[in-house]
């Protein structure tokens, strides 16, 4: 049979994850030393697991409600409450997805339709172009640069809307750049979208990840910003809940029922022993947060120095768990440095264009390794940059 | 916990300048805290954790549980310094529960470590019984496997 024609062409069409590639390359050889992965390097905490196991043990292992188990909704409300004084109605507006990944996804097929424009702040994590693509939209990059400290600015957001503006994406803490927006960078950013119908998805899935005195702001915060606002989150990475694939989505009810089809028909619930954890994790949690936070700022803080010593500028990102070190001083495009580096030092980093053209002249490096990992690495980096000094 | 102490306990070989910049302190700063330390004997040691097993170095260890009379001249604190004081004696704990001091004791054999029980330990005035349980293998030691390599079984995403 001839696939290529049975297949949908927008999804052949769609290219797989370039961090993907890079990692089989990586796999290949012997010895080599990552800072790759985008997840804690830490289990998740043990009274959280305890949870799970409970339920487990009392045969609790039937479906959840098509939304997620009330309770678990009601507490990710009440958090929400707590740490951003946000008010969602659990009944109505919070759904309880398969990873923030599964929200996003819900986000773009409920509000995108074919020809629709969907702004994506560039670079940033892989998913938000092929989804907005595969739900019929038009993916629209918006360059954020390295001296904007790799925020959205107010310009260019309105350089780039059009009358088929649909949806602006806010991923922030940014996966790979490690930018945040602070309070006055959201301001600046709501008081473009004020009178417009331009709805936001705002991946706020690093919030519990944020370094120096400020915490995070949700954009739904804003004043006037509730109502437009798509709020993405999980348990991935404040709770190294990777593997137990919980996420969650809260926003107006007339958008949620809507996403809440596409979940009940595709999905039908979030996995039910993850949700029992996901409570203990947000009822007793806290702790656990603030210790792995501290954790990562020191480890944060080791890597930008080394970077800077071996002669790599590189950006102080306040967010997230990754570095965006440039490569300017070799003249190498990312994509060569990477496989340079790899082949010559063993070691794996992922090079900026895998999220987005703009990531050019940059590399993301993870942070979520022992500080033993970090100084080999950086001695390895620091050895190969030798011979273009 | 303080972020520098927590950081030496992890791993006492960070340079100043590495604990300098993970804490965000200047190097000046964080020398003079672990001269305070060290002066008030917040920090006590700076030591190796060494796999023993797999040099040639021929040893065994014991936990010994050690029930004590204290007397009106020799109370717990006595008898401590005093077992703390055999150059075989590797830690002294006082203990709540059945007994009242848990003692690990290092030596070359069994019969070495038994000969010291009972001919030094057993025999001091206040020491009304021990109980010495050989250690036959340590999995895990001050937050340390020793079990296995730390494996990083995390897929490359």
């Amino acid at each position: 049979m001839d696939y290529e024609k049975l297949l949908n062409p927008r999804l052949v069409a769609t290219q797989p994850s370039g961090i993907r590639r890079f990692f089989d390359m990586a796999a290949s050889l012997d010895n080599v030393i990552a800072l790759t992965i985008g997840e804690p390097d830490f289990s998740t905490p043990w009274h959280i697991r305890q949870a799970g196991i409970d339920t487990l043990e009392k045969g609790k292992t039937w479906y959840s409600p098509n939304a997620g188990f009330v309770e678990l909704r009601r507490a990710i409300a009440a958090y929400l409450k707590r740490r951003f004084t946000l008010q969602y109605d659990p009944t109505s507006e919070v759904v309880v997805t398969v990873g923030g990944s599964e929200a996003i996804d819900l986000t773009m097929r409920a509000l995108v339709a074919p020809g629709d424009e969907v702004l994506v702040p560039s670079p940033s994590f892989v998913c938000y172009a092929p989804l907005a693509n595969l739900a019929g939209g038009v993916a629209v990059a918006i360059e954020t640069r390295a001296e904007d400290d790799f925020r959205l600015t107010a310009a260019t957001l309105k350089a780039a809307i059009t009358p088929k503006t649909k949806l602006l994406i806010l991923p922030y803490p940014n996966n790979p750049t490690g930018g945040v927006m602070r309070r006055e960078h959201l301001e600046e950013i709501a008081e473009v979208l004020r009178g417009t119908d331009i709805m936001v998805l705002s991946d706020e899935i690093y919030a519990e990840l944020t370094y120096g005195g400020e915490r995070h702001v949700s954009f739904a915060e804003i004043d006037g910003m509730w109502e437009r606002t798509i709020l993405v989150s999980g348990f991935s990475k404040a709770y190294a809940m990777t593997g137990w694939r919980l996420g969650y989505a809260c926003g107006p009810k007339p958008v949620m029922e809507q996403m809440l089809k596409l979940h009940q028909y595709g999905i039908m619930s979030a996995p039910t022993t993850a949700q029992y954890a996901a409570i203990e994790a947000l009822t007793n949690g806290d702790e656990d947060v603030e210790y792995m936070r501290a954790e990562y700022d020191a480890r944060r803080r080791l890597i930008v120095d080394g970077f800077r010593k071996i002669g790599m500028p590189c950006f102080e990102p306040e967010g997230a768990f990754y570095v965006f070190p440039s490569v300017e001083i070799t003249g190498l495009s990312s994509e060569e440095f990477c496989r340079r580096l790899l082949n010559e030092k063993r070691v794996a980093v992922v090079p900026g264009t895998a999220f987005g053209a703009c990531g050019e002249g940059f590399l993301r490096v993870s942070y979520c390794y022992s500080v033993k990992h970090i100084q080999e690495a950086l001695k390895r980096i620091d050895e190969f940059l030798e011979e273009f000094r | 916990m303080d972020k520098l102490l927590k950081l030496l306990d992890n791993d006492a070989r960070l340079t100043l300048e590495q604990l300098a910049v993970m804490t965000g302190k200047t190097e000046a700063e964080v020398a003079d805290q672990i001269d305070e330390w060290q002066k008030t004997g917040v920090i006590r040691a700076y030591k190796a954790l060494i796999d023993w097993d797999k040099t040639d170095r021929e040893y065994v260890t014991a936990l010994i549980e050690l029930r004590v009379t204290p007397k009106r001249d020799a109370g717990f604190e006595a008898i401590a310094e005093r077992i703390a004081g055999f150059e075989e004696v590797e830690s002294v704990y006082l203990m709540s529960g059945g007994y009242d001091f848990s003692i690990v004791v290092t030596g070359r054999t069994f019969k070495e470590v038994a000969m010291f029980v009972s001919k030094r330990l057993a025999t001091l005035d206040s020491v009304v019984s021990t109980a010495t349980h050989f250690v036959l293998r340590r999995y895990k030691d001050k937050n340390v496997m020793f079990l296995t390599e730390e494996r990083d079984e995390r897929e490359v995403f």
